[in-house]
């Protein structure tokens, strides 16, 4: 088995769209809890990883600039990850097809975690 | 694995109303939109933690201090560019305050803040069904497409009602205060609107049994409210309350196992909710402690009157049909003169009752009302008048609403096939 990072990425207009009135924010926390329940009960969560707020700060190059998160307009901000375990990227990928993220128009970036050669 | 607790079926739609209430009481009136928009950003933050973490202990407490620190933010970070609730201002602008007026507005039960969202959706410059539709919208939490669905009316059409509404609602920068002179006439108005909620559950044309009872519960929760409150409280507010407990305790029975309507004559009365009934009953005590005789009261009475009934062959149809005279002398409808006709019917034979259905005054006004047509239908049956019998139904069923209500009106219709007719007792709306 290996080891995969799903990061979850989703405008804030798609974020709130899927939360748009409290049945639909209900229907969208059943969902993702179901989902996450599954990978869970199949053995496939790895880790339930940590969410993170939209906002933050980037330090960038040798001069060590500092500036505010561009994440507010940003198209697809990350919102949190998880790890998920799986035989290959393959089932990875077929593993992520139910995420709740991608019916409110968000993606899930797969990423395979870097093994150290045995 | 641990237990997480399962998501209460209704808790966003619950927590709404209160979170918008508390919030609006701190931002003001004519920032509605900001405190919608705080509590959608709430349900966002709720939604990337929790699915994660699984749902918390309390995920009431968890949405209303999340509401709580969101809008310390906004009151810091917008005190200047925003006016916020006037009442408030002076001690927002001194800023060390703020936690503690967040956390005022955010007491455990919210509930002045809701009473007063209630008396502001009911503003005297808005038509009633605008009233019910931002009550269903602000306080229990209710999107256009839910409305649209409980009314059977156009999604586009509710939109415009509600902002159309809200943009009143705004011209008022505080929640309504309950100290204030127009409060008397303001409760009339949010009576008449919880009223017309619960009929709209109860009554109303969506087919969905699940919405009607939510529109019911909801109608109740809020006349609770009112009755928790004592200038709100009182004879009328417990005759409310006592008229929608009394129908609600029917509504397990109001649909068959096949999940259809099922009239008042042949409901299994051991499917009534007892324990409605009893709340019901004492309510309605408690309305008689004052002068006032009220539709409200006389609706309850009514209500109690086939409560106290084993069957509708035992019921007591003479002092019915007296408080169907009473109501027709404080409010008078075409609805409750056929009703009226009906329970005459009971007393004294579809004929009279027939008479009676012919006599209502502007009966022309129940031309759209499918069981004005299946009311005369029954008692055309009844008399063994089965041609006349078929005729009426099938006018009903030209006006059926939703398929619950073709379905229902197709089986009386069936009856005239079979049927020597005599067996049945009230159909109408009866239910």
């Amino acid at each position: 088995m290996s080891e995969f990072v799903y990061l979850f990425r989703a405008s804030e207009a798609e974020q709130r769209e899927a939360m748009g009135t409290p049945e639909r924010a209900q229907r969208s926390m059943q969902v993702w809890m179901a989902w996450i329940r599954d990978l869970e009960a199949k053995g496939h969560l790895k880790d339930r990883g940590q969410p993170l707020e939209r906002g933050g700060k980037v330090v960038r190059g040798r001069k060590k600039v500092v500036t505010d998160g561009p994440y507010a307009e940003a198209k697809d901000l990350v919102l949190g990850f998880i790890i998920v375990e799986a035989r290959d990227l393959a089932q990875a990928v077929e593993l992520s097809a139910g995420c709740p993220m991608l019916e409110g128009g968000g993606s899930v970036e797969i990423r395979p975690v870097m093994r150290s050669p045995s | 694995m641990e237990r997480r607790p399962d998501l209460d079926e209704h808790l966003f739609r619950r927590e709404s109303g209160r979170m918008v209430a508390a919030l609006t009481r701190i931002f003001g009136l004519h920032n509605l939109a900001l405190a919608e928009d705080v509590v959608q950003d709430a349900f966002c933050r709720a939604l990337e933690v929790w699915k994660v973490r699984g749902v918390p202990e309390n995920p009431s407490a968890w949405l209303m201090a999340t509401a709580k620190n969101r809008a310390l933010d906004v009151v810091r970070r917008e005190r200047t560019a925003r006016t916020f609730a006037p009442e408030l201002s002076r001690r927002l602008e001194t800023g060390w305050t703020t936690a503690a007026i967040v956390d005022e507005a955010f007491s455990p039960a919210i509930r002045d803040e809701q009473l007063r969202m209630m008396f502001s959706c009911c503003h005297p410059r808005l038509p009633e069904e605008a009233q019910v539709a931002l009550i269903l919208n602000i306080l229990c939490g209710f999107g256009a497409s839910e409305i649209a669905g409980a009314f059977l009316t156009g999604r586009a059409a509710i939109e415009k009602r509600i902002s159309r509404g809200k943009r009143v609602l705004a011209t008022s920068k505080r929640l309504f205060d309950l100290a204030d002179a127009e409060f008397r006439p303001r409760l009339a108005a949010v009576r008449r609107a919880l009223y017309l909620l619960f009929n709209e559950g109860y009554h109303g044309a969506s087919a969905e049994s699940a919405v009607r009872a939510e529109l019911c519960r909801e109608a109740m929760r809020l006349t609770a409210l009112l009755g928790e409150h004592p200038p709100a409280a009182g004879p009328e507010t417990s005759a409310l309350a006592a008229l929608m407990s009394l129908h609600a305790a029917r509504l397990p029975a109001r649909v068959d196992a096949g999940g259809d309507l099922s009239p008042l004559a042949d409901q299994e009365r051991s499917r009534w909710d007892s324990r409605l009934v009893a709340q019901g009953l004492a309510l309605l005590e408690r309305s008689a402690a004052g002068p006032e005789v009220t539709a409200y009261h006389v609706e309850a009475a009514i209500a109690a009157a086939h409560a106290g009934a084993r069957s509708v062959d035992e019921a007591d149809w003479e002092s019915i049909v007296s408080l169907y005279d009473r109501l027709m002398a404080v409010a008078p409808s075409p609805v409750v003169a056929l009703n009226r006709a009906i329970a005459i019917a009971q007393r004294d034979g579809p004929e009279r009752g027939l008479e009676e259905i012919h006599a209502i005054e502007g009966r022309e006004r129940l031309k759209s009302y499918p069981f004005y047509p299946a009311a005369m239908g029954d008692l055309e049956l009844r008399r063994g008048n089965r041609q006349a019998a078929r005729e009426h139904f099938s006018a009903a069923l030209a006006l059926a609403r939703n398929p619950t209500e073709r379905r229902f009106l197709e089986k009386r219709s069936r009856a005239c096939e079979c049927a020597s007719g005599s067996e049945r007792g009230p159909g109408g709306d009866l239910s």
